[in-house]
């Protein structure tokens, strides 16, 4: 196995599409070495991306917030500004495992890891937030909805490596928050997630957008969850609302971490949690 | 073995180690540089058996490879007493009979000096969720957390 | 054997302070050595290939391309491993590496010794395997229906009448209790019949079975091992291999946690084979999904309870039927079970009857008073419904049915004085028991019991020229049993503890110690050490006798020094065992004390536990409030050890009540074999757990010792689950009781 740290995201990116074996990327490696131990994965060359500058940046512009695929969570819980324009994205990040494996995780990792359970995923897709792509010839912007295609899959082409995370400008009174239901208090994969991310005008939500995650193939988006609350002052009619439109928009699966009916309740109560800290957190009163 | 040349520092100490690339550093520190003082329980980052401080920071030395050290300082149990004396948490986990096997104790001691290293009085509740990556079997948390809590009223004592 | 009841009221010096122990300092600065961290010269790695079915039959193993990679030293399959045992031993063998079928997923085909760890998994890659998949069972009542796959052909049930002659997966069925069941049973006002399922769980200790096993071509061998029994390892391994156990020094190193499953051997005969196969040492040590997999976890179960009471809370009768599932190989699991169902009650009419069923599990091992959780699950969950039927307070109705001295067990025996009352009464006054609930909370109680045991055992003492004591104890330290030990040892010499150093000896050191298991420990070795030291005592004073030339009986041993008696002795000044000691070379040679004994007379153990659980309706997410635990020690050596057995058994039993469990695919295999998905409670799941020690002496120890490691794993289950009913207002049956159990459970009750 070779072991490669370059400086670049284009050196990295040239790297992976050179190698005609199995190519992966390490951050946080929180999954990786995971998937190494138990024998699923014997990559012939490793590409260390802790190494790129460009990668380990946590910006705040007037455009918007960009964090680099490298930044760890520890550091974006340490990141004052970051937590208040974004409390629901940092907690999310921040449920990953243990402080010792939120050392090393990133949000990017936990992204391309590609498990429908990822927990940084339903915040960043209910955040708006965008993926840069960047392969050894172009770069370009996805939005990060777009970025998973199953368990275990990406829309990532060979060569390509997510260099940063955006999200976009915060306006006025909004919100965001992300709740998972585990069996303990720590260290559990969601058995499933919710994140809603909201903005209010005049106190009624003006926009809103509600993922899902551990309840299909992919974190799913519930446009008809956000509809239910849009315009709403989040009376208990439109959060019931809210809760069936989350329930309807599961696909599940039984599996050693929960059944179909489970995911499907509990995705509705949590969703309808979730919408009520991201209400709060705009300023939003009832 | 094909194995690539890593300079580090481990508890102050220069330390250079030849490693295989998929190596952990968690083998390379036991294997290679005989601090078995850092343990595998579970080789997935689930049980902070194996819990190192890496540049300061808090990780599963299991989770991390070899090479991937190299230029960095490395902090295991080994290091945490001075020549004259244990650290306060070494004490009190020895005066609270906070460990039966011991197994987790050296994880659980690297553990609970990164957080009164940032958190000086830390509740109970701190305390039982920054060492929830560390897994004891033996003694249901009762004792550790008794411990750390004494070890941090020792610290912010000394500090004065 | 008879012992000096008076010990059992004395006062203590040192026995029952919180000194520090021993191993402390090792085991904070990284120094305590465990089954992983020795190394010698030239080591080699050895590898496991293990079954990915659940049963199939072995056609053929090709180990041809891993004998010829380099490095490779030796390839082991079971074809290298005939049966010395003339098959007494012939289930280890067979679990340790399996012959013509793999019995469940995890069971080792094969192993390979290599230079390192990449070849040696290189290795394991080149051997072949061909199998020829054959129908699997893994549920215990599944195992138990016609025309399920027989695990274990040629089995007949044992203990049915008449002897059956089809082959079964019950291996055994065993039956206990006394009276007259249907006559009770027309007496009662209310009777409860119910049924409970418990999951498997596992013991957990965060140490993988580790060793360094090292055998030469003259047959002799040394292995390092973690284990609680290195005499037992050694037996075993020794018979396996064909060798003398002289030959085969076998040295306990310090051990990661064990809770029962480090009492068998998994990897270690066939470390040891791979060993003189290749004539160099090998260090083997298992993955924590090799753990969960291959090393021995505790039963699933299912049962039927019923239970019938008087309207003034008499019960008349009690009956239990529990189905233990013992994984590929038979053992007494059912027994155990059986015998513990009833034990904490005092009932004219009772029966219990425990089945032991094979299925295409791993072989099962004992977990910290086995098979007792799960019965007393069912018992204290029936007893709890009992009590709200008839309108009583749920300890009321157990201090009126509790057990007593006279008791006739509904095990057989009659019991001596026993903790079961007073434990009961103690709970009922707790503070914890008058705290207000709030919202969504409920409490919830439990009893359990466990017998205790006692055993083999030898301890030798030996005094240094300094008047240091060394003490060699061959029962292995799991919970803290050096510093108990050194206790005793100060307590009986008359010295400071900090003048005893406690470690714990090889097997050619000192002679056969059973097991640590059984809550044994400092009950069997406390007993051995007390007579060593009396014994050395008895030196001390011929010593002191020969410095001072006056007969030895006009010398006492008061308070660690030889007294002379007498006013004709008024004129000697004591002499310490220090200053014997000193002149020990011109007094005979080295002062010491042995004892080899058979331990009777452990005290059987009762507990009580209370607990608050907060219950989420909409998920079924839980939250222990509050854990009281009350258990009778017998004396307590060292409170602080008793506290964590208390506190460590509970924590364990909150695990298993609320969230772990083995859970198996169609295709029979391990969903979750890692500490990810086996979910043991982790720090921010538990509340402080409250003890409170009684200590009933036990009349057949010195000192009064019971035995206190196992019981406390008893009650949660129940506790929890008559908790977790009362605030969800639903009876759980099913442990554990996950998120989506309860959820279940409430919509349904709802529905």
């Amino acid at each position: 196995m070779r072991y490669e740290a370059p400086t670049t995201t284009k050196e990295a990116a040239t790297l992976l599409a050179k190698e005609n074996g199995e190519a992966c990327v390490l951050a946080g490696g929180t999954d990786l070495l995971v998937r190494m131990k138990m024998g699923l994965s014997e990559p012939d060359l490793i590409v260390d991306i802790k190494h790129i500058p460009a990668m380990q940046e946590i910006k705040i512009s007037a455009s918007g917030t960009k964090i680099g695929a490298a930044v760890s969570g520890t550091r974006l819980g340490d990141n004052k500004a970051l937590k208040k324009a974004w409390p629901g994205v940092v907690e999310a990040t921040n449920l990953i495992g243990s402080d010792q494996v939120q050392g090393r995780c990133t949000m990017v990792g936990n992204l391309c890891n590609a498990s429908p359970a990822a927990d940084s995923v339903p915040a960043m897709i209910a955040a708006g937030a965008k993926a840069v792509v960047v392969g050894p010839k172009k770069r370009r912007t996805v939005t990060v909805e777009n970025i998973v295609t199953g368990p275990g899959q990406t829309s990532l082409e060979k060569g390509e490596v997510i260099e940063s995370i955006t999200l976009p400008k915060r306006s006025g009174k909004s919100g965001d928050a992300y709740l998972r239901f585990i069996p303990r208090t720590e260290m559990d994969i969601a058995v499933v997630s919710a994140g809603v991310n909201l903005t209010l005008e005049k106190g009624v939500v003006k926009t809103a957008r509600v993922c899902l995650g551990a309840v299909a193939p992919t974190a799913v988006l519930v446009p008809d969850a956000a509809k239910a609350i849009i315009g709403t002052k989040l009376d208990k009619a439109a959060l019931e609302s809210l809760a069936a439109a989350c329930s309807a928009a599961c696909n599940p699966i039984d599996d050693k971490r929960g059944t179909v009916e489970y995911r499907t309740k509990v995705a509705g109560v949590l969703g309808r949690r979730a919408a009520e800290i991201a209400f709060k957190r705009a300023g939003g009163s009832k | 073995m094909t194995g690539v040349l890593v300079d580090t520092t481990v508890n102050g100490d220069a330390v250079q180690f030849a490693c295989p690339t998929d190596e952990t550093l968690l083998d390379s520190l036991r294997d290679r540089v005989g601090l078995t003082g850092v343990k595998e329980g579970c080789g997935t980052g689930d049980c902070g058996a194996c819990s190192i401080t890496l540049d300061g920071q808090l990780v599963c030395s299991c989770l991390v490879l070899g090479v991937e050290a190299n230029g960095s300082e490395i902090g295991t149990v080994e290091g945490l007493a001075d020549s004259e004396s244990l650290h306060p948490l070494q004490e009190q986990f020895i005066n609270h009979a906070a460990l039966q096997c011991g197994i987790c104790t050296p994880g659980f001691l690297v553990a609970a000096k990164a957080l009164l290293d940032k958190n000086k009085d830390p509740s109970e509740e701190q305390i039982r969720y920054a060492l929830a990556g560390n897994l004891c079997r033996c003694t249901g948390y009762d004792k550790i957390v008794r411990a750390v809590q004494a070890a941090a009223k020792d610290l912010r004592k000394k500090k004065k | 054997m008879t012992h000096d009841q008076s010990f059992t009221n004395q006062k203590f010096k040192v026995v029952g302070t919180r000194v520090n122990r021993p191993d402390g300092v090792d085991k904070v600065t990284g120094r305590a050595k465990y089954g992983a961290d020795a190394t010698a010269p030239g080591q080699l790695v050895g590898l496991f290939l293990r079954s990915p079915h659940a049963h199939a039959r072995i056609k053929k193993i090709d180990t041809s391309k891993a004998e010829k990679l380099k490095g490779v030293k030796a390839v082991i399959t079971s074809a290298d491993l005939p049966d010395h045992t003339n098959g007494a031993l012939l289930d280890k063998l067979t679990n340790c590496m399996a012959r013509d079928r793999v019995l469940y997923d995890g069971h080792a085909v094969a192993a390979v010794a290599a230079i390192d760890r990449q070849t040696a998994k290189k290795a394991l890659k080149l051997i072949k395997v061909s199998y020829e998949v054959l129908p699997h069972v893994t549920d215990v009542d599944e195992a138990m229906k016609p025309g399920a796959p027989i695990v274990q052909p040629g089995t007949k049930t044992r203990g049915v009448d008449p002897k059956p002659t089809k082959d079964s997966n019950v291996a055994g069925v065993s039956t206990f209790g006394h009276g007259d069941l249907d006559a009770g049973f027309k007496e009662a006002d209310v009777i409860i019949e119910k049924s409970y399922k418990t999951e498997q769980t596992h013991q957990g200790y965060i140490e993988p079975h580790a060793c360094l096993a090292s055998v030469g071509p003259d047959g002799s061998g040394e292995l390092w091992v973690t284990t609680q029994g290195h005499y037992t390892y050694r037996t075993d391994c020794a018979a396996l291999l064909g060798m003398d156990l002289a030959k085969l020094k076998v040295t306990s190193s310090e051990i990661g946690g064990g809770f029962g499953g480090k009492t068998h051997v998994w990897i270690e005969p066939i470390a040891l084979a791979l060993s003189r196969k290749a004539n160099r040492p090998v260090k083997a040590v298992m993955t924590r999904e090799e753990v969960f997999k291959a090393s021995g976890p505790t039963c699933s179960t299912s049962m039927d309870i019923k239970i019938g009471v008087k309207k003034d809370g008499t019960i008349t009768a009690g009956s239990a039927h529990i189905r233990y599932q013992d994984g590929a190989f038979p053992f007494i699991w059912g027994q155990l079970g059986a015998m513990t169902a009833f034990a904490c009650y005092d009932l004219k009419n009772v029966q219990a009857v425990g089945y032991d069923v094979l299925v295409n599990r791993p072989k099962v091992a004992a977990y910290r008073a086995p098979s007792a959780p799960m019965a007393a699950f069912g018992v204290e969950s029936t007893m709890d419904l009992l009590a709200e039927a008839i309108g009583m307070d749920p300890v009321e109705l157990r201090i009126k049915n509790a057990a007593k001295e006279g008791t006739k067990a509904s095990y057989g025996p009659t019991y001596g004085p026993i903790g079961i009352g007073p434990t009961l009464e103690a709970a009922k006054n707790h503070p914890h028991m008058k705290t207000k609930l709030k919202k969504n909370q409920g409490r919830g109680m439990a009893c359990g019991f466990w017998f205790n045991f006692g055993g083999q055992t030898c301890t030798d003492i030996n005094i240094g020229s300094d008047g240091t004591v060394n003490l060699s104890l061959g029962t292995v330290d799991v919970g803290g049993s050096r510093a108990s030990m050194s206790l005793i040892c100060a307590e009986e010499l008359g010295i400071p503890y900090e003048q005893v150093k406690a470690n714990v000896a090889d097997t050619s050191s000192l002679g056969h110690n059973d097991t640590t298991e059984g809550s044994r420990g400092t009950f069997s070795s406390g007993m051995a050490t007390i007579f060593a030291a009396r014994e050395a005592i008895e030196e001390l004073k011929n010593r002191a006798a020969q410095m001072w030339d006056i007969p030895v009986e006009e010398i006492e041993w008061i308070d660690g020094e030889a007294r002379a008696v007498g006013q004709q002795h008024d004129n000697l000044p004591p002499l310490t065992l220090k200053e014997i000691a000193a002149k020990a070379a011109g007094t005979g040679g080295p002062i010491a004390g042995h004892n080899e004994v058979v331990a009777d007379g452990a005290g059987v153990s009762f507990a009580s536990h209370i607990c608050d659980v907060e219950v989420d309706p909409e998920t079924g997410g839980t939250k222990v409030v509050r854990y009281t635990v009350i258990q009778d020690a017998g004396k307590a050596i060292h409170p602080d050890y008793v506290e964590g057995q208390f506190q460590g058994g509970a924590a364990q039993g909150i695990g298993w009540a609320l969230n772990e469990e083995y859970i198996y695919g169609e295709d029979g295999t391990l969903q979750n074999a890692g500490f990810l998905d086996y979910r043991i409670p982790v720090c921010s799941d538990l509340p402080f757990i409250d003890t409170q020690i009684l200590e009933i002496p036990n009349p057949n120890h010195p000192y009064g010792i019971r035995g206190v490691g196992e019981t406390s794993i008893v009650p949660p289950l129940a506790a929890i689950g008559n908790a977790v009913s009362n605030a969800a207002g639903v009876r759980m049956t099913h442990v554990p009781m996950s998120p989506p159990r309860i959820l279940k459970a409430i919509e349904d009750a709802g529905a």
